[in-house]
């Protein structure tokens, strides 16, 4: 098989995954996306590593034990990731990506967007 | 001790008591007026001292060079001849007696002690101008004398009219000093010396190049100084300051200055006939125009200060003329009688609450409430008038009678013209000065209506110094006449037949006119009320005063003028008393001319500096706020915002390393 | 472009080199063209588009549940694709641990944060477009470096499985074995924290943090909040924005 194939394939995944993390709103879709970078990171990891264990006959299956580790980071992420946006939703009410400006130089366009949704969520529970 | 060492205290002993003033003013109150008196005294007792021993002889210098300052040197040089010791001793008189009379009419002013201090350091810087031998060492008492008159005419700077008084005795001062500095410089490249008497050799060798444009130049200077015409409108608002300030510098030092300064340099102006005809063209204008603004004036105060400009006019009239004996010696008799005046009319300002003539001339029983003041005043005026056998005759006859010499050519010093000139306008103001004098006095003494209110007795230092004052304008001009010719370059001062009778039987037509007009106009006095006093009459005379001046305007509509139909100036002066009161609206004339471009000029530079300086320097900072404003948008808080820039630069940051590193 | 050929030269040359005599090596003198694809070339293709094509579903869709859905696509068809490249332990533990717990705790993070049902309007933000910027450009130029870069190289799928679960074990667990227990101390913390923040503090609601604003209004622990109408109103709120 040659190895464009997925090697393409992963570089289309990392920008697709790439494109929900800039472009997604809800914290856990950002999440997601996430996951489908790391994934795009795992397939290239494995399609060298079999590349390589033909081609240069190594034997550390280097690839394959790194895209384990990659997993197991990626669901601890996953975890304390959900944990964050919990807390975060918990504290502001929401889970958008977009109110959560703080750091926002000068009067930060949140406040009046934030202020009005909670106030109403507040008075209707 | 050596008359050196006598002469060099004179000017020393004044300083180191306005610095002792300044400094215990404070601290010591007690010691103010000891510090304001005594030195003045100590100088006019050692002023005394070096005329006497002077005598008239040789003149004392003595010079030392402190470090070589260049090309020209500046000596600290003392030259006391005749004229020095003589006018020395003048400036000692009226300065102690100003500082005595301070005492009583500045008694209950809380700034007395800067006063004091102040009027030193004026006596302090004329008697350095009188004794310098050297025309720097002179310059920096020419320049002092002109920061003290600010500072004391602006003494009552509560008031808006001695704010602007004091500005603007200042800025036309200075405006005559400018060309005065560079005429300096001019005299002494020309001569190689700053010492008046290497410059007079020079001039007797015929060592000056320009002596025409260096005289010029000098003469600017002695016109702001001694408030000739065109630079002379400082004088009158001069008169908002207090009236020992007043005194002091009309009768002995600033004014006096500009006069003594042409006397001393006379041969400079002689070297020039083009400036001796414009010196006596000053004079002449100077005369003739103060003579009938001062008919017009009502503030008695204005009235003194115009006849102050018409009697420095006979000053330069005779310089013109080329009689410096003549010119000392009316300004020292002038001296005393204009300082009797002010002093005088300072008491009578405050009995009497007003400055206003046309308020005293509806006080009946005004000299019973100051007989001093009456009688001294009566004197002084009478020596203005130039009535024989006051001393004012003697000297003004003096002036006349060069003038007519001059005129019949029996010089060679001035031309005919110069002559001519000078004795026509000086008879035209003898007609005038008698006329005003006339006036003053039946105004003020010969008032009918409501009683002056009565302060009880004026303060006894102001009384005995009018007397003291009153004995040289009643006598001085008889005794000196014979005198001073050996004191000052021999030339005879001996009054003229032709011209003592002419000048006199004006001066007694000018006072019978005046006479006359009076007894028309009084009886109108009575039905046109007008008039306004003091608030406080109990106060001291420096508060009184400086109601009077700042209700003057209010009360009348001008500072200097009353619309008053009782007048006879009024009468006298007919079409031309609008114009005379105003001072001939040369005020008006200089505001339109360089007041109102010099603000246009400032407002143009004002709209320059808003209007195009800023708009770049705010263009400059438009784009860098701009910028500011962009960088800060891109501050959303959205971390994906961030992200997404990030990336972005990653991606084109690692396409254009690929296409660098393959060349392509 | 010969940046990308370099590596490619030299890790062809090195097995070429030293394996001269063997006829079985491929890379010289068996050229495989795009044209003729192997079976298993065009299975990995047909999976390759159907998971490119749930990704993309999964980024665009406006279903917040729909995309964790399509996500499962995705990973599922990443997992067979591991198996045609011969990875079969990684494509079970890819089943295992992403289809079957990841995407489990996401969808619980979706229900817990009171995701909408349905379809809001506003699942993506603002800068949607420059994200699309982004991506496109990176896609671009990150397909052009990998295809010319190894537009020869070749995968030699037969012989015994690369990823077999013994190749794999024997190889963890003898030349790994630090990182892997360096790894189960990091699964441990990470754990810890994901408890430590998701548990409900109680000292939180009494004395809130003082840089979050509003806190004191939407500090209630989401759980307790039963009303449907309070869970629709956030999305609401901003739909109408």
């Amino acid at each position: 098989m040659h190895l464009a194939y997925p090697a393409v394939l992963s570089a289309l995944l990392f920008c697709t995954g790439l494109y929900g993390v800039l472009a997604r709103r809800n914290a856990i879709l950002v999440l997601m996306s996430v996951e489908l970078m790391l994934n795009a990171v795992n397939l290239n990891l494995v399609a060298f590593d079999v590349w390589l264990s033909r081609a240069a006959e190594e034997t550390l299956h280097s690839g394959q034990a790194l895209t384990l580790f990659t997993i197991a980071i990626a669901a601890a992420e996953i975890g304390i990731g959900l944990a964050i946006v919990l807390a975060v939703h918990r504290n502001r009410g929401t889970a958008d990506i977009d109110k959560l400006r703080d750091t926002a130089e000068g009067h930060g366009t949140d406040t009046p967007e934030t202020e009005p949704g909670t106030e109403k969520a507040e008075a209707t529970a | 001790m050596t008359t050196t060492t006598l002469a060099v205290l004179v000017p020393v002993l004044p300083f180191l008591g306005a610095v002792a003033g300044l400094l215990l003013g404070r601290t010591a109150p007690g010691f103010v007026r000891p510090l304001a008196v005594l030195p003045t005294l100590a100088s006019l007792v050692l002023a005394a001292v070096v005329a006497v021993r002077q005598g008239g002889d040789q003149a004392v210098t003595a010079a030392t060079e402190l470090t070589p300052t260049g090309s020209v040197p500046i000596e600290l040089a003392l030259y006391v001849d005749g004229f020095a010791a003589l006018v020395a001793v003048l400036v000692g008189v009226v300065a102690s007696c100003v500082q005595i009379y301070s005492t009583g009419y500045l008694r209950e002013d809380p700034r007395y002690p800067s006063y004091a201090a102040l009027v030193s350091l004026f006596t302090s810087a004329m008697f350095l101008v009188v004794y310098s031998g050297d025309l720097i060492v002179l310059l920096v008492g020419w320049e002092v004398m002109g920061i003290c008159s600010y500072f004391l005419v602006g003494h009552y700077w509560e008031t808006p009219e001695a704010r602007a008084a004091s500005i603007k005795a200042f800025l036309v001062t200075k405006l005559g000093d400018v060309p005065f500095l560079i005429g300096l410089f001019a005299l002494a490249t020309d001569a190689g010396s700053f010492r008046i008497t290497k410059v007079l050799g020079a001039v007797a060798h015929g060592g000056l190049d320009h002596p025409t444009v260096v005289a010029l130049l000098l003469l600017a200077g002695v016109a702001g100084k001694s408030a000739q015409f065109p630079l002379h409108t400082w004088l009158p608002d001069a008169m908002a300051g207090p009236t020992p300030v007043s005194a002091l510098i009309h009768a002995a030092t600033m004014v006096a200055a500009g006069v003594y300064f042409v006397a001393r340099l006379l041969p400079v102006f002689q070297a020039s006939q083009a400036a001796l005809v414009v010196l006596a063209v000053m004079a002449a204008v100077t005369m003739a125009g103060s003579g009938l603004a001062a008919l017009a004036q009502d503030d008695i105060k204005r009235v003194l200060a115009y006849s102050t400009i018409g009697q420095l006019g006979y000053m330069t009239g005779a310089l013109a003329v080329g009689d410096r004996g003549a010119a000392v010696f009316h300004l020292l008799s002038h001296g005393a009688f204009k300082a009797l005046l002010f002093l005088a009319a300072g008491v009578i300002i405050h009995a009497a609450g007003t400055n206003s003539l046309a308020a005293m001339s509806r006080m009946s029983h005004l000299r019973d409430r100051v007989p001093d003041a009456y009688w001294t005043m009566t004197v002084a005026l009478l020596a203005l008038a130039a009535i024989p056998p006051f001393s004012g005759f003697f000297s003004k006859e003096s002036v006349l009678g060069a003038a007519e010499h001059v005129a019949t050519g029996h010089t060679e010093h001035a031309p005919a013209a110069v002559g001519w000139i000078v004795l026509v306008a000086g008879l035209v103001t003898a007609l005038l000065t008698a006329a005003y004098a006339t006036r003053l006095w039946l105004l003020a003494f010969r008032g009918r209506g409501a009683e002056a209110p009565d302060h009880g007795r004026q303060p006894l230092t102001m009384t005995v110094v009018l007397w003291v004052l009153a004995a040289p304008s009643l006598a001085l001009g008889a005794f000196a006449y014979r005198v001073l010719p050996d004191w000052f370059d021999g030339r005879d001062l001996t009054p003229a037949l032709t011209t003592s009778v002419l000048g006199t039987g004006i001066a007694l037509a000018g006072g019978v006119i005046t006479y006359g007009a009076w007894r028309h106009t009084s009886a109108v006095a009575a039905r046109v009320p007008l008039g306004a006093v003091a608030a406080h009459p109990e106060g001291d005379a420096a508060q009184v005063e400086a109601e009077a001046i700042a209700t003057h305007a209010p009360a009348y509509g001008d500072v200097a003028s009353a619309p008053d139909p009782a007048d006879p100036g009024r009468l006298l002066l007919g079409p031309l008393h609008r114009h005379a009161a105003v001072g001939f609206h040369l005020d008006a004339v200089y505001r339109a001319l360089f007041v109102r471009p010099v603000q246009a000029g400032a407002s143009l530079v004002r709209f320059l500096d808003r209007e195009v300086v800023d708009t770049y320097v705010r263009g400059a900072g438009a784009l860098p706020r701009l910028l500011g404003a962009a960088v800060r948008r891109a501050q959303t808080g959205n971390v994906q915002t961030y992200v997404s820039a990030l990336l972005a630069g990653t991606v084109v940051l690692a396409v254009a390393a690929l296409l660098v590193a393959t060349g392509a | 472009m010969t940046f990308a050929q370099a590596p490619h030269v030299t890790l062809a040359q090195a097995p070429h080199v030293t394996l001269a005599q063997a006829p079985h090596v491929t890379l010289a003198q068996a050229p495989h063209g795009f044209l003729s694809p192997t079976g298993v070339e065009i299975a990995f293709l047909l999976v390759g588009l159907v998971t490119f094509g749930a990704a993309l579903v999964t980024v665009t869709t406006r279903q917040l549940v729909h995309a964790a859905l399509w996500l499962v696509v995705t990973l599922g068809g990443l997992a067979v694709e591991y198996l045609l490249l011969t990875a079969e332990f990684i494509a079970w533990v890819q089943v295992l641990i992403y289809v079957g717990s990841v995407v489990v705790l996401l969808l619980f993070g979706l229900m817990l944060t009171r995701a909408p049902i349905g379809r809001s309007p506003d699942a993506d933000s603002g800068n949607r477009w420059a994200a699309l910027i982004v991506a496109v450009a990176a896609a671009a130029a990150l397909v052009w470096v990998v295809v010319d870069a190894f537009r020869t190289t070749w995968i030699d799928l037969d012989g015994p499985a690369a990823g077999s679960t013994e190749a794999t074990g024997a190889s963890l667990f003898q030349n790994w074995v630090l990182p892997f227990e360096a790894l189960s101390v990091l699964l441990l913390a990470a754990l810890v924290g994901a408890i430590v923040l998701s548990r409900k503090a109680k000292e939180e609601s009494s004395s809130p943090p003082v840089n979050a604003r509003g806190v004191t209004k939407s500090s209630r622990p989401v759980t307790e909040s039963s009303d449907p109408q309070v869970r629709a109103n956030p999305a609401e709120q901003e739909g109408t924005r």
